[in-house]
């Protein structure tokens, strides 16, 4: 068996004004998990398309089963056994599993393809790793988790010595998550190596043999679990020491500011997405939504900031019946909304920083008169929100594109901060942001919170749920499984109830 | 920021330098010299207040019907129907030009550019609303309206409207009123000030108040500007109106300025040369000015340049078409000059499609 299965040599990339990957060297052994640690922009993807042979480097060489190789492409690193599963699957979802595992490669028969032969084949091989798994199901119907396996199948049907895992458990709940990281483990026994690029600090811990921490397209850090913790891999990642858990004080709620009694939303097809909410969010509290990812969170968000209407169902905000109102007059109420995509809905990507800066303003005084935008003011308030928010931009014209995803939701949160409001609906308030930006936005949203500001924060993190929220929803299939107190709750219990297990 | 302005007009500026070029080949392919034609080309086009009078008249209609396509645009809409928007302004305008006797000039005139306005406001708002409310695309909806408002007009002036004076069996309208024809100061026509005048207004209302900022907010990110407050739909109808009224002016002031009347057949294919001047002014109010007075300078120097230099006028055509071939596929522009992607923004051909 070889000594390293897959490395990286001194491996430098450099794009216009990036440089991406700075002589960066990994190294992978046979049955060992190397965990792949940074923040967005880390150049932890640019390091895996090199691996993948998406890239050439500059300069460096990658190095797999110990040949140095020169990659011309994936087929060529797929055919020297490197397998990827990405963060967004790549499949087929009204084929079967085992057509989707063979697509691209599969056993034919005068030239047909022999499915028979195939099933066999999956059949076989999810016996020998213990990934079950029924070859005959449509992939549409599998649960995530499942998909995923069929995704390590594919990898694996192609014979890979190397799996790259990259982000593998965004999508699942925490019971799944742990489930996979067991699966993994199982997996390097049969001398696999498996990459893991994560940016979850926990799921290190629990699985990486090795770790290595990537900043600013450097190796900042080499370790193992054993000789670290989560906050040194943040110190590591961040460059300075950092506060995972924003500190907080019990919340003294006040009045109902938002009620929703018996809320049914449909999805853009028309289906059920939101079956029969209730629920209210008092003045002075965070409201937590827990679940995974599309149980009905994107559709909750709209309805009450006036995106979507209800076919059924109330809502109000501050005792005024609000239904179905437009998003103008429920800002108008003294609502600040942080989108859930913020290239989508929260910033025009064209548009300045001041234009940015009064998006949903820019009718009120003082930033127009009549009809005719203020210039001056509407700049002085974007210089404002700039200072007070920490968006590091070279001045307040350049475009918004230009500034970095964290700066960019800073701006929307300062723009949304800037008014006096009643009711925040903070949805993935710090999604793909490095943590010193998540840091400064947890600390912001309870800031208003002390205000006495209703907050419901939506979000696909749990430790964001846990950490922020005083009492936490569970939402799973469009309806609120539970809503349990924040000094009651644990992973645990909130990962079943986000799997629609109740006892 | 003057960088900015250097990198929007370079584009532009060396397409029209590299259609030159090739057309001066083109030029020596027929025995003929560049020089000479070009030099015929600018006397013909700025030569004495003649050859001005008529390079600002070809401008006029241009620099509205631009500004029909670019202000659209600007809310992430493609105006095709700039050719029926100005037939129906055409019409109309000479309608009650000719129609309504009596009046004193100051108030003849205006009322007659008004009629016009409004029946293009009335032929765009048509598609933006119908955009808005069944998701109808406006690219197939305008083209349409361009027939029915070509048979319309035809209909117009072959009957209700027919010029019955002598033995007249050619379809179109009476001579309007004198108090209705737009004068000229000297060597400038007044419909040419009014062009320029709208382009400012366009460029002010889109860039300093809160209604441009809703057309562009509608233009770059519709979901953005759905999330901000902006009704969405109001802004696409009307933009769609003012668009529709900018070419509708465009054919009024050829009726009222130029032609005196309105003859069906004389303006066929005067409002789609409103995309070619959008696109050479990249999209921007105040660039479409200089577009049309390319344009019209060429237009109006052809006729001596075929004279003087025995070059077939269709090479106008021909030059234009290569401009327009540089400007959208700027890729070559930027090799030549080694300039980098710019992500501002462009006016492309194919915006809009699947993507509403």
């Amino acid at each position: 068996m070889s000594e390293v299965l897959l490395a990286a040599e001194n491996v430098t990339k450099q794009f216009p004004g990036v440089l991406a990957n700075d002589d960066v060297s990994i190294r992978l052994r046979p049955g060992r998990i190397l965990a792949l640690l940074g923040e967005n922009g880390a150049g932890k993807s640019t390091l895996v398309n090199v691996l993948f042979g998406m890239y050439r480097p500059d300069s460096g060489q990658v190095v797999i089963k110990d040949e140095t190789v020169d990659l011309h492409g994936p087929d060529d690193a797929i055919s020297r056994g490197i397998g990827m599963v990405h963060q967004h699957f790549q499949l087929v979802p009204p084929m079967r599993v085992v057509e989707n595992i063979v697509l691209g490669d599969e056993p034919t028969k005068r030239g047909l393809v022999d499915l028979d032969e195939a099933r066999n084949r999956v059949v076989e091989l999810s016996e020998r790793y213990g990934l079950e798994i029924d070859p005959d199901a449509l992939v549409e119907d599998l649960p995530v988790g499942m998909q995923q396996r069929v995704e390590i199948l594919k990898a694996l049907y192609r014979n890979a010595d190397v799996l790259i895992m990259d982000e593998p458990t965004g999508v699942l709940t925490p019971q799944e998550a742990d489930h996979l990281l067991g699966v993994l483990r199982e997996l390097t026994e049969t001398g696999l190596g498996i990459v893991f690029i994560t940016h979850k600090l926990r799921e290190v811990l629990a699985i990486a043999d090795d770790i290595v921490v990537l900043r600013n397209g450097k190796v900042v850090g080499e370790t193992t679990p054993s000789q670290t913790s989560e906050s040194g891999l943040a110190e590591m990642m961040v460059g300075r020491s950092v506060v995972l858990q924003v500190e907080k004080s019990v919340a003294t709620p006040g009045d109902v500011v938002l009620k929703v009694n018996e809320l049914e939303v449909n999805d853009d097809r028309g289906q059920i997405a939101l079956d029969g909410l209730n629920f209210e969010v008092r003045a002075g509290e965070i409201l937590g939504v827990a679940g995974v990812e599309g149980n009905g969170q994107r559709e909750l968000v709209e309805a009450i900031t006036g995106l979507r209407h209800p076919s059924v169902g109330v809502m109000e905000i501050d005792g005024e019946q609000l239904t179905s109102g437009s998003p103008r007059q429920i800002t108008k109420k003294g609502v600040a909304h942080i989108p859930e995509d913020r290239e989508k809905h929260g910033v025009v990507a064209v548009y300045s920083v001041a234009e940015n800066s009064i998006l949903n303003r820019y009718h009120r005084r003082p930033f127009s008169i009549r009809g005719i935008l203020r210039r001056d003011v509407i700049r002085g308030h974007a210089q404002d929100v700039v200072d007070e928010f920490d968006v590091r931009t070279p001045n307040v014209l350049v475009p918004a594109s230009s500034l970095s995803g964290g700066n960019k939701q800073k701006l929307i949160v300062g723009r949304e901060f800037s008014d006096e409001i009643k009711l925040l609906i903070a949805a993935q308030p710090t999604r793909g942001i490095d943590i010193g930006a998540i840091e400064f936005i947890h600390r912001r949203i309870l800031e208003q919170r002390d205000k006495g500001t209703a907050v419901l924060l939506v979000s696909a993190e749990l430790d964001e749920i846990l950490g922020l929220s005083d009492r936490i929803a569970v939402l799973y299939d469009g309806k609120i499984m539970d809503v349990i107190d924040a000094q009651d709750a644990d992973r645990e219990k909130i990962g079943l109830l986000m799997a629609g297990i109740t006892d | 920021m003057s960088r900015s302005i250097l990198r929007t007009v370079a584009i532009p500026l060396v397409a029209v330098v590299l259609g030159l070029l090739i057309g001066a080949v083109l030029i020596l392919s027929q025995n003929a010299s560049p020089s000479t034609a070009y030099t015929a080309l600018l006397v013909g086009g700025l030569g004495d207040a003649d050859a001005v009078l008529r390079t600002l008249q070809k401008a006029t209609p241009l620099i509205f019907g631009g500004l029909a396509v670019a202000f659209a645009f600007k809310a992430g809409m493609f105006n095709i129907g700039g050719q029926g928007q100005l037939l129906i302004g055409a019409v109309f305008a000479a309608g009650v030009g000719f129609g309504i006797d009596g009046l004193p000039m100051v108030i003849h005139l205006p009322l007659a550019l008004l009629a016009g306005a409004i029946g293009g406001a009335i032929w765009g708002g048509l598609a933006g609303t119908l955009k808005a409310t069944t998701g109808a695309h406006e690219v197939i909806v305008t083209i349409m309206l361009n027939f029915v408002a070509g048979n319309l007009t035809d209909w117009l002036s072959a009957n209700p409207w027919k010029d019955n004076s002598g033995n007249n069996i050619v379809a179109r309208t009476p001579l309007v009123e004198d108090s209705a024809t737009i004068p000229t100061l000297g060597a400038v026509p007044v419909g040419f000030l009014l062009a320029v005048a709208a382009a400012a207004t366009c460029w002010l209302v889109l860039e300093r108040t809160t209604y441009g900022f809703e057309v562009r907010s509608v233009g770059h990110n519709r979901n953005a500007a759905r999330y901000s407050g902006i009704k969405v739909g109001w802004i696409m109808g009307s933009t769609m109106a003012v668009a529709g009224m900018l070419a509708a002016l465009g054919g009024a002031v050829e009726s009222l300025g130029v032609d005196g009347r309105f003859e069906a057949g004389v303006n066929v294919g005067l409002g789609f040369e409103g995309i070619t001047i959008a696109l050479l002014a990249r999209a921007n109010p105040l660039g479409v000015i200089p577009a049309a007075l390319l344009v019209g300078l060429m237009e109006a120097g052809a006729s001596r340049m075929q004279f003087k230099a025995g070059v077939a006028p269709e090479l106008i055509d021909v030059i234009q078409a290569l401009i327009l071939f540089f400007v959208a596929a700027p890729i070559i522009i930027r090799w030549l000059l080694r300039m980098r992607e710019d992500t501002s923004e462009q006016l492309q051909l194919g915006a809009g499609w699947g993507k509403s």
